[in-house]
């Protein structure tokens, strides 16, 4: 069923699910969304399954025209969206009627907003997934970014019997200064005592090259030991390397799969999320954590999203 | 140079590296892919996917079905296992290659800066097997190991915008195909007509790490056959299994 057209796409406008597995062994990334707890929040909403086929908007100026009655729901950074000119609220399911316009028209907080629609978006899955990887051309809508003209077909969905939301207590705040949870290594070893400090107590902040595949960071320069290159191995989610010139960069869901630069710490899993919605010119700050406190930390995460899910019904 | 244990490194909360050694070895690369075989057949719950390179390898795992200390054991117990039979015979491979000319504009300085003729540089390059120890980097890219020190060849110092897919190129001590059209700093020698990545295969990548390639060098005239045929989906590699 014809559900959205594309009036305008904004920046960039994908297609994304949480990833694809099972391929990085042939040098496919996972991609899927960035902001996981976002977007499993808004099929939550809709009630769909929480990997549901979602748009992922970075920035503003997307604009959607309804072409079927449907729900929808808006969670992820504030791009002030509207329908039919009105603001409507995010983390919150919302009724969309044929004819009416949805738009993101400007960025108030965070980076990125998913839109979730009942039933999901349905475009064919490759390689298990249809999520977009827009740089081999894979997934979402012929491997690419929203085009003007695009039409978003949508699984037949589950009547919707009433209206759900996120309660405050679960709604993310995006800041401009962000802490970050990192595990020290693999190649913690292959920087003096100092870089690791120099890591650890620094204010990073971050570049204009800040995309799917990665965050660049500005900042102090982290001494190596001896050199930086390594013989390449793979590259984790929130890998954090550090090529010659000492300044970090934090790998995302589009990354290359391997990599031949000394990674001095990972993020954890549930801290990415955050990253995702900061924006060239925002801080961040990395903190050592254990590897216990940090599946304390994903415990805590899940259940968050368990008891957001209890208290959308 | 191969460790006495294998060393585990951690990847944050959702991925563990296995390290089998210090160097680029063979040896060192086949217990790496025996481990992944290992994971492949021996399903252990929780584990998501591995990521085979050069002297570790990545696994991916989910914390909420096993955690990190009881998949360091597990790990530990399987890389002591027996090589997979697969292991054993690789298959090697021909890579149909047309050397030199627009397809490979980078031939006649590889021999000038190595003193040889044209012919010598063709010859020493599709001369010998290459182990490709992974794939990576970008979807399909093999990492070739076993090129001549005789035909290196630095990168270029300005990169190239926009190189055709199956460039067979050079950098420094390495060889590699470009899976797809992509700017790169590489010296490029020559063009093959396979195409390296299709994402509606499975697997999708033409090559898997530990296959052995071999370069053969074809006319301009052939390259447009087979890569007719490989367009037609009715070309089928041409393949040897190693003893």
């Amino acid at each position: 069923m014809e559900t959205f057209e594309v009036i305008q796409p904004g920046p960039l406008t994908t297609i994304q699910d949480l990833g694809r597995y099972g391929y990085q062994q042939y040098g496919i990334p996972p991609s899927g969304a960035l902001d996981d707890y976002a977007f499993r929040a808004g099929n939550l909403l809709v009630s769909n399954e929480e990997s549901a086929a979602s748009l992922e908007i970075t920035l503003f100026g997307c604009q959607l025209r309804v072409l079927q009655d449907t729900a929808v729901a808006v969670t992820g950074a504030d791009l002030t969206a509207t329908l039919n000119g009105s603001p409507i609220p995010r983390w919150e399911t919302v009724p969309v009627h044929r004819r009416e316009m949805l738009s993101f028209p400007r960025l108030k907080s965070g980076c990125r907003a998913y839109l979730a629609i009942a039933g999901g978006i349905n475009v064919p899955r490759v390689m298990g997934s249809r999520a977009t990887y827009t740089k081999a051309r894979i997934g979402g809508l012929e491997g690419r970014a929203l085009r003007k003209g695009d039409i978003l077909r949508t699984a037949a969905a589950r009547p919707l019997t009433r209206r759900a939301r996120i309660s405050a207590a679960h709604l993310p705040a995006y800041g401009s200064r962000i802490e970050l949870r990192v595990i020290l290594g693999p190649q913690d070893d292959c920087f003096t005592e100092g870089g690791i400090h120099t890591f650890l107590q620094s204010d990073y902040t971050v570049s204009i090259q800040a995309d799917r595949m990665g965050y660049r960071l500005e900042g102090t320069p982290i001494p190596h030991r001896r050199k930086a290159d390594i013989i390449s191995d793979g590259l984790p989610l929130g890998a954090v390397q550090v090529p010659g010139d000492g300044l970090p960069i934090v790998l995302l869901a589009d990354r290359q799969t391997t990599g031949g630069y000394t990674k001095i710490a990972t993020v954890i899993s549930v801290d990415i999320p955050e990253l995702a919605q900061t924006k060239p010119g925002d801080q961040v700050r990395f903190r050592r954590i254990s590897e216990n406190e940090a599946v304390t930390a994903l415990q805590e995460y899940e259940r968050k999203i368990q008891t957001a899910k209890n208290s959308s019904a | 140079m191969i460790y006495d244990e294998p060393r585990f490194l951690t990847g944050g909360d959702r991925a563990i590296f296995v390290e089998f050694g210090g160097t680029i070895d063979p040896q060192i690369n086949r217990r790496v892919r025996n481990l992944a075989l290992v994971l492949q057949k021996e399903v252990v719950p929780g584990v998501i996917e591995t990521v085979p390179t050069y002297r570790s390898l990545l696994v991916y795992f989910e914390p909420r079905q096993i955690n990190a200390q009881q998949l360091r054991e597990t790990l530990y117990r399987l890389a002591q296992s027996p090589e997979e039979g697969e292991l054993r015979k690789p298959r090697l491979i021909e890579v149909p290659t047309v050397y030199g000319g627009e397809y490979g504009p980078d031939l006649e300085f590889v021999a000038t800066h190595n003193s040889l003729s044209i012919p010598e540089v063709v010859r020493r390059h599709a001369d010998t097997p290459y182990l490709i120890y992974m794939i990576g980097f970008i979807p399909g890219f093999p990492y070739l190991g076993g090129m001549s020190s005789k035909i290196a060849a630095p990168r270029l110092t300005t990169p190239r915008v926009k190189i055709p897919a199956g460039s067979v190129g050079i950098a420094d001590r390495q060889t590699g195909i470009y899976p797809a059209e992509s700017p790169g700093g590489w010296q490029l020698i020559g063009r093959t007509p396979l195409k390296l990545f299709a994402p509606t295969q499975e697997p999708p990548a033409l090559f898997q790490a530990g296959d052995y390639l071999h370069f053969t060098s074809i006319t301009p005239e052939e390259f447009t056959r087979v890569r007719e045929a490989v367009t037609q989906g009715a070309y089928s590699l041409k393949e040897t299994t190693m003893e």
